[in-house]
């Protein structure tokens, strides 16, 4: 079967990456960036799921079928994420506060 | 004469357990289009999953910007040391997973049987520390409900809004939990299949989409981890 296999040393690699990017995350939190903590979060954790996504889960050695799909169930989650905060931070603007009191 | 699916189809019904291998379903033409078909399926399983979490991670989003001081001062209240532990532990039991593939790919049955342990130890040492987390949440009284009485006076002010935090902690790591409880009994059955020698180079589809589980939950992890354990670690 013509299948890809993946090296010893670029898995390794891989979860050393992992590694780094979690002591990374833990130091960069601790650290008073103001608005920026979020962002530079964020782009860690997606950093380390794209990792897994493209070596662990083999989308890189995969069909583009199969990455195509991979990539459609995040574009979902992006619509989801998106179109209620439109809601959430548009609209109930306008009702007042979500929790009573705030 | 050119060998097309129908010819190999006939020849399937003239010998039918000759010639084919014996993981190879008929309604497949191949095991390449048997692997493909299980990993797509995989796939559009996890597409799911990712909405499932999706919405969780909606709330989060919503009630984070709404209440955000109150959600880094309840975050205060999660132990960072065994968070970021179990991110390690689950990392690593990702690494583990794909080597188990990878001695499929190369045919050594034996590693096949030892990473899979060891990913159901690491599996397991990830749930252990959860456990001791959840205690000391009982303890201190963090479980939102009518016990919920935070030790903490800035946390004690805000009793109300801090146990959403609590109620999105609990329910976010708990289904998190039970996917991996979930997936530590699909790689028990996995175990028992290898051991009998179901898996080599040419057929290995339940361990591939069982890594895809697998590696699945782990994201959800390097997710939540930050989320719930970090966002207060630079207000104090």
């Amino acid at each position: 079967m013509p299948e890809h296999v993946a090296s010893i040393k670029m898995y390794v690699g891989v979860f050393l990456a992992l590694m780094v990017g979690t002591a990374l995350t833990v130091f960069a939190a601790k650290v008073d960036l103001g608005a920026w903590n979020d962002i530079v979060m964020l782009t860690i954790a997606v950093t380390k799921a794209v990792l897994v996504i493209l070596f662990f889960m083999h989308v890189k050695y995969s069909t583009r079928l199969t990455a195509l799909t991979a990539v459609g169930g995040f574009f979902f989650l992006a619509i989801l994420i998106c179109l209620t905060l439109n809601d959430y931070l548009s609209r109930f603007e306008l009702l007042g506060p979500l929790v009573p009191g705030k | 004469m050119a060998s097309t699916a129908y010819d190999r189809h006939l020849e399937g019904l003239a010998a039918p357990h000759g010639g084919h291998h014996p993981s190879l379903q008929h309604q497949f033409d191949s095991l390449e289009q048997q692997k493909e078909s299980s990993t797509l399926g995989m796939w559009m399983f996890l597409i799911t999953e990712i909405m499932f979490f999706g919405g969780l991670f909606t709330a989060y989003v919503i009630y984070r910007s709404t209440l955000h001081g109150v959600f880094a001062e309840a975050s205060h209240e999660l132990n960072v040391t065994l968070g970021a532990l179990n991110t390690a532990v689950l990392i690593g039991s990702s690494l583990t997973m794909a080597l188990a593939i990878r001695a499929a790919q190369v045919n050594r049955q034996k590693l096949i049987l030892l990473f899979l342990v060891l990913t159901i130890l690491l599996g397991t040492t990830f749930l252990g520390v959860k456990t001791i987390e959840y205690r000391d949440k009982f303890h201190h009284h963090l479980v939102p409900g009518p016990h919920f009485a935070p030790a903490e006076a800035a946390l004690q002010q805000v009793a109300d809004k801090a146990q959403i935090f609590f109620s999105l902690y609990f329910i976010m790591t708990g289904i998190h939990a039970l996917h991996m409880i979930i997936g530590i009994g699909v790689l028990l059955w996995l175990l028992v299949l290898s051991w009998k020698g179901r898996f080599d180079s040419t057929y290995y589809n339940p361990l591939e989409c069982a890594g895809l589980y697998w590696h699945f939950v782990d994201i959800v992890w390097i997710f939540l981890f930050p989320l719930l354990y970090l966002i207060g670690a630079h207000t104090h």
